[in-house]
């Protein structure tokens, strides 16, 4: 059975440094020793039963709160309090007592274990103290300029603000001016929609008549070709030769089918057969191989003198009517600016930039890290990438999200997500964990899961304000 | 790494699909042997016994067989062994070259007995198998084995006629290459075949048998199926990417080892060989010709083995646990692990410096919740360069290592049997210059594609070899090691990304012996390299802890198996039980599944239950793949949180016990994790039981592994038994089936009725803290108010239990209102500071006094007694936990 000390005399001191003996149960703190007291019957904390003082650090487990072995390992669910003079008093779970690992500084939890542990409370306070006196500096410093952001924030947020509504003012007047310069240039471009129109209709007409022209050669020539035994009439069993003419489609041309074509006519002379042509000329076939495309390309070879007219005439009216169009486009195009420069200041103020828009200092704003592999790079409010040192192209980790921190504080984590899809996995996301510093910094980068990457970032945004008591070290101390 | 080494191709092909890819893997229709093999229909046998030819000397008969098809003349060899054993080996007389027979799986030549000839006449002759009126008959025409006691047929060999043995035989150009006698192509791989056809197969019947068991790895019940219509079951080492369930494809294991079981006997059938093996199993029914004419069922079974030859023991049992004790005399039993590795092991495909290390182990602190190994995969290593750090992510092994053993914690790191091909890796250049690798058809050295690319992959065949793999375990060798940190070895099928079936060419070179024949001993050599290599950096004093993924008959001397890379699927939660029922059947009783599934995320809920489970399996680890999302046990919220932390201290509590079973089945091969039919053999309701299991024969386990249960049905086995709930002490009559409601923290289990177990329930932050606490005793009374139990206490670490008998072992016995602790070991010494601080007795009823009697002496003990659940509970009895002593109720 293991050794078991009772009570545990130490030395306690008041603040005025009287050192003073105080007997308490082994692992019960002062706060707690009203209910240790020697000789007296013990009750669980929790009420729930009532044993002999000698029952209190028996190495038995007598009470289901653990509340009867504060200073052993008895109770599953016990704590041992250390009073660590010199650093922060804790409390440990009673299962590391004596379990050969010295957990607290004042090396009271390994009283029978045979581990060697060493005093270290004066060296941790010195360094807890130290670096709670950084801390301060830090948050102390980081908490101006973060009143300093948020001045800033605020002014820069009522200029946007007063710049949009400047804007929108400015917005209406240019509106007017558009729809203003928009008739001007419509009426200024009515002769050249004029002159436009004179010219096609014209050169419609020139189109039509050479292609008449066209018709009426391919007639004579017809004519000559149908007329077999050139007597000067076509007769109907001249044109029965050309079965293409056809019209039930039978394959034949009948002689009353032909003779219906011919106008009822038994043979037609040159003139007569102009009456005739217009029945037959889309379907028949030349007996001269000729191409189709004859007509075309007479057509337009002949186009360039009908332009060259068109063009020197539409020159002319056009430089009355350029200056027209040119303004107004220059309007529209000065509107259009305005309404992005509009949406651009709604967009930014539309995000949350903390309570105080303290955070407002880092919108467009992006921060870099180079690791051993890769050069991390955070856009707040837009978005992470990741781009290998030594060249390769840039991968996405994420676009903003949201806040996500804790309920009480959200502003801590920003997430963002949606980044490039992993293989076999999820899109890449990052959480970004802001802590207060004097400078805006990537501290560090890591991939905690697959894919899922974790930013470190200092900003003065989240420097709390400082607690307004002076930094003791001996505030909550037992020494 | 858990890590599966599948093909890339194979890899790109599974993006989106999750199940295996079985176009991968051979049907015996694709494996020619096995086609050949099987279109053999049972029928007459052309084998003939030439009992002309019978020489008995004391202890081995030998017989010649001849196939009266092709005149070719076989050796058949009887023996009679020691603890109702018989072993068969059937070979070519004058094979035209040797053929290989399996070293280093049987721990000696087993020992002997007489065997004696009763009658012989032209038909047959009768043999004596000693006691218990057990015969042996040889029929001469056609061959055939029948193992007979008294009027019974216990187990007959060819009665079906599928003996068939491929005889080595020089190339004909005659031979139909459409028979792939010299050569076979499975998708791009061809398997040159200089040596042709050398097949084997041959059958048993077992009369009376509707139950068998075991022929591990393969992800089904508990209970074989018959394989009529379908694939045999396979036995071939195979890295398989994401397993399928309920099917006979083989896994990364094999153990060719049956167990048959009816209400009257067990008994085993061990086939000895390493080549690729397939087993057909039916069921039939046969005339009971002792009873009459009613039938009886019967279960027939054929082996076919690609190479090699038959050599079988028969292990007669008759009861389950000397079947256990047989396989155990010839294979060895289970190492005896170090405590700590009962414990819980937390592992991920990886953690990725030594930062995370400490964040992780600083995270179970944070949350109270016990651990003991933390785990490192193939990521640690420099380039996949196993026994190197990463220099950028654990620049300094030492110092980590410290760091956990300051808080008495281990650390395990993977070191694989492939090997980088790099002219800068030490490993590598020593392999080479030693001319330790595998070699491929042509001689030069096998290479393959494997985690780190281009890799060798270094003959674990030989002992030389061997011995100088041990030899870089050494601290001097292996740098940046501690005598805390310990081995996996993965991939040790051994898995060839580009390899065919994703594993080494058949045709690959081990000195003068196919890869083909010694495939499936190739992880258990692995295995057994690294084993002795940490036995060794210790002098000879530490004991090893390797976990390994590949394993055959025997690995269970070298550590841990654990069943590879599953996924986060209630079915694979379901699996784990089988899985591991059927290891420990045959011989690995350190058997564990990856808690919250390998592949793919698990629900919390999933998550939850499968710690529930796991920590009532004998191997406790919680792994993950490497694009899973992560899964310490505190990331889903406090109550889960509370969960999984509760789940892991009962664990832990319950450690003395485990340590005890651990004990027992290293000294007895009695499994650790139990099918309830072990236990109650005659009791067939729990023949096909696979959703719950003993541990030990004292703990009842039902664990809940349906998606939002509200229930389970637990069968409690035993009539005229008594079953206590662990938790409420509530008392439950056996052989009923009970329901149990059921709430995310519930995990069923029972406590036995008529025994005592001891546990530590002050759980502290890992097990080597919690070596010098005091015990609690949980005395479970039978309706007849005994109980028994047993103690065993050593260092938990070193072999000197073993070489000094440095441990204490005491037998704890209640009867007649008296509890005793006496001495199993007398001539033991070992000291502990541990005593007993608590006696629960369950079931008692109210005495007047209780004193405790030790040297001589009386002294009351103050006690409570609970009349709700009649439980006494004795306060601080304080003696010591090596001490004789009893406790009195008056």
């Amino acid at each position: 059975m293991t050794c078991v000390h009772l009570l545990l005399t130490l030395v306690f001191a008041v603040s005025l440094g009287t050192p003073v003996e105080i007997q308490r149960p082994r692992g019960v703190p002062l706060t707690s020793i009203q209910f240790y007291v020697e000789n007296k019957p013990f009750t669980c904390l929790d009420g729930s039963r009532t044993i002999s003082f000698d029952r209190v650090n028996d190495d038995y487990c007598d009470c289901k709160d653990g509340s009867d072995e504060p200073g052993t390992a008895a109770c599953p669910n016990g704590s041992f309090h250390c009073t660590n003079a010199g650093y922060r008093p804790m409390f440990i779970p009673s299962s590391r007592i004596n379990d050969g690992i010295c957990d607290c500084c004042d090396t009271t939890d390994e009283y029978n274990s045979g581990a060697k542990c060493e005093n270290t409370c004066k060296e941790l306070g010195r360094k807890e103290r130290e670096v709670l006196q950084k801390m301060a500096e830090i948050t102390k410093e980081g908490f101006l300029l973060k009143q300093h952001l948020i001045e800033e924030a605020k002014k820069g947020q009522q200029e946007k603000q007063s710049k949009v509504t400047d804007m929108q003012g400015n917005k209406k007047q240019l509106d007017e001016k558009v729809e203003v310069l928009r008739t001007v240039k419509e009426t200024a471009e009515q002769p050249e929609k004029e002159a436009k129109e004179r010219h096609l209709k014209a050169w419609e007409e020139q189109k039509a008549a050479i292609r008449l022209e066209k018709d009426k050669a391919k007639m004579a020539e017809a004519f000559l070709e149908l007329d077999d035994n050139a007597d000067g009439f076509v007769s109907v069993s001249e044109l029965q030769s050309h079965a293409e003419l056809d019209a039930d489609a039978d394959g034949t041309l009948t002689e009353t089918e032909a003779q219906g074509l011919m106008g009822g006519a038994e043979q037609v002379d040159t003139s007569t057969f102009e009456s005739v042509w217009p029945n037959i000329k889309d379907k028949y076939h030349s007996e001269v191989s000729r191409e189709e495309a004859d007509m075309s390309c007479l057509v337009s070879s002949e186009v360039p003198f009908g332009q060259k007219v068109f063009f020197l005439e539409k020159t002319v009216v056009k430089l009355s009517a350029q200056k027209a169009r040119d303004d107004f486009e220059e309007a529209e195009k000065a509107l259009r600016e305005m309404d992005d420069q509009i949406r651009n200041i709604e967009k930014e103020l539309s995000f949350d930039f903390g309570p105080d828009a303290e955070f407002t200092y880092l919108y467009s704003q992006c921060y870099e890290l180079t690791t051993g592999e890769y050069i991390y790079r955070l856009c707040p409010f837009n978005r992470v990438s990741q781009k290998p040192k030594y060249g390769g192209s840039e991968t996405n980790l994420g676009t903003w999200g949201s806040w996500s921190g804790p309920e009480n504080n959200k502003y801590l984590l920003m997430k963002y997500d949606h980044g490039t899809g992993c293989w076999q996995g999820p899109n890449r996301s990052t959480t970004v964990k802001l802590t207060c510093g004097k400078e805006t910094v990537v501290t560090s980068t890591s991939e905690p899961s697959r894919c899922e990457y974790l930013i470190e970032f200092t900003t003065p945004a989240v420097c709390q304000e400082p607690a307004n008591t002076d930094l003791s070290p001996h505030d909550h101390e037992e020494l | 790494t858990g890590s599966s080494c599948e093909s890339w191709d194979v890899k790109l092909l599974q993006v989106s699909t999750f199940a295996v890819d079985r176009g991968n893997f051979k049907t015996c229709d694709q494996s020619a042997f096995c086609k050949r093999q099987r279109a053999l229909k049972p029928g007459q046998s052309p084998y003939r016994a030439l009992l002309e030819t019978l020489e008995l000397s004391d202890s081995r008969l030998t017989l010649q067989l001849i196939n009266d098809n092709n005149k070719v003349h076989l050796l058949l060899e009887l023996y009679r062994l020691q603890g109702n054993m018989t072993r068969v080996k059937i070979n070519e007389l004058k094979p035209l070259r040797p053929r290989f027979e399996v070293p280093d799986v049987l721990i000696a030549e087993p020992p002997t007995e007489p065997l004696s000839v009763l009658s012989k006449d032209d038909n047959g002759v009768v043999l004596s198998l000693g006691a218990k009126n057990q015969r042996l008959i040889v029929s001469a025409r056609p061959f055939r084995l029948d193992i007979m006691q008294g009027p019974e047929v216990l187990l007959s060999l060819n009665s079906r006629g599928l003996l068939a043995f491929e005889h080595l035989r020089l190339h004909k150009d005659t031979d139909k290459e459409e028979d792939g006698l010299w050569e076979e192509t499975f998708k791009s791989h061809t398997d040159t075949k200089p040596n042709g056809p050398t097949s084997i197969s041959l059958d048993f019947s077992l009369p009376g048998v509707e139950h068998v068991y075991g022929i591990p790895e393969h992800a089904d019940d508990l209970k074989l199926k018959t394989t009529d219509g379908g694939d045999p079951y396979r036995l071939y080492n195979l890295d398989v990417f994401q397993y399928e369930l309920y099917n006979p494809m083989a896994l990364y294991g094999s153990i060719p080892v049956m167990l048959a079981h009816n209400t009257q006997r067990t008994m085993g059938i061990f086939w000895l060989n390493a080549a690729e093996t397939w087993v057909d199993i039916s069921s039939n029914t046969m005339l009971d010709f002792v009873q009459g004419s009613s039938e009886k069922p019967q279960t027939d079974v054929r082996w076919i083995s690609e190479s090699g030859i038959i050599d079988v023991f028969i292990m007669l049992g008759p009861k389950p646990s000397d079947v256990f004790s047989q396989y155990a005399s010839l294979t060895g039993t289970q190492s005896f692990p170090p405590l700590a590795s009962l414990g819980y092991h937390q592992c991920r495909w990886n953690y990725n410096d030594q930062e995370d290390v400490k964040s992780v182990d600083q995270g179970f602190d944070q949350h109270d919740i016990p651990y003991d190994f933390i785990w490192l995969d193939i990521e640690h290593a420099d380039g996949k360069r196993y026994f190197t750090w990463d220099p950028h992510k654990f620049p300094q092994p030492k110092e980590m290592l410290q760091g956990l053993m300051d808080k008495r914690r281990k650390m395990v790191a993977i070191v694989d049997p492939h090997i980088r091909v790099d002219s800068g890796y030490k490993i590598h250049n020593e392999i080479t210059s030693k001319d330790f690798y595998v070699k491929n058809k042509d001689g030069r050295n096998y290479e393959g594609w494997c985690w780190p690319g281009n890799s060798g992959y270094p003959d674990f065949t030989k002992p030389e070899m061997r011995a100088w793999w041990s030899s870089m375990f050494a601290y001097d060798q292996y740098e940046g090691s501690m005598e805390n940190l310990f081995t996996w070895n993965d991939m040790n099928e051994p898995s060839v990304f580009n390899g065919p079936e994703v594993t080494m060419h058949k045709d690959a070179l081990h000195g003068k012996w196919e890869h083909r024949d010694i495939h499936n001993i190739y992880g258990l050599y692995v295995q057994m390299a690294t084993a002795e290599g940490q036995t060794q950096r210790s002098g000879g004093v530490e004991r090893p802890f390797v976990l390994t993924r590949a394993f055959f008959a025997g690995s269970q001397r070298y550590g841990a198996v654990w069943t590879g890379d599953n996924a986060a699927e209630w079915d694979h939660l379901k699996i784990s039980i089988p899985m591991c029922l059927s290891l420990g059947l045959v011989g690995v009783s350190f058997c564990g599944a990856d808690v919250g599934g390998f592949f793919k995320n698990p629900s919390t809920e999933l998550l939850v239950r499968w710690y529930q489970t796991g920590a009532y399996q004998p191997f406790f680890r919680a792994h993950a793949h490497l694009d899973t999302t992560r899964r310490e046990p505190w990331l889903f919220g406090p109550e889960n949180t509370a969960l999984i932390r509760e789940v892991i201290r009962q664990r832990y509590a319950l450690l003395p016990y485990w340590y005890q079973l651990l004990y027992q089945a290293h000294k007895t091969g009695m499994p650790v994790m139990r099918p309830l039919w072990v236990d109650y053999p005659k009791d067939t309701a729990t023949f096909t039981i696979d959703d719950e299991f003993l541990i030990g024969s004292d703990l009842l386990v039902h664990p809940v592994t349906e998606e939002g249960s509200r229930g389970v049905t637990a069968y409690l086995p035993g009539a005229g038994e008594v079953w206590y709930d662990v938790h409420t002490f509530q008392k439950h009559n056996g052989a009923q089936n009970l329901y149990i409601p059921v709430t995310l923290s519930s995990i069923p289990v029972f406590q036995r009725g008529g025994s005592i177990i001891p546990r530590k329930d002050r759980v502290r932050r890992s097990s080597a803290c919690m070596e010098n606490d005091p015990y609690t005793l949980y005395v479970a009374l039978s309706p007849k108010k005994f109980a028994e139990g047993e103690l065993y206490i050593d260092d938990g670490h070193s072999l000197n239990y073993d070489t000094k008998k440095e441990f204490i072992h005491r037998s704890l016995t209640f009867a007649n209102n008296a509890l005793t602790s006496s001495n199993l070991c007398p001539d033991c010494n070992f000291l502990t500071s541990s005593w007993i601080e608590k006696v629960l007795i369950l079931g008692a009823s109210k005495p007047s006094k209780v004193l405790l009697k030790m040297d001589g002496k009386e002294t009351p003990v103050d006690f409570e007694f609970d009349t709700s659940m009649s439980v006494l509970t004795l306060r601080k009895p304080g003696m010591n936990a090596g001490a004789d002593w009893t406790l009195l109720l008056q």
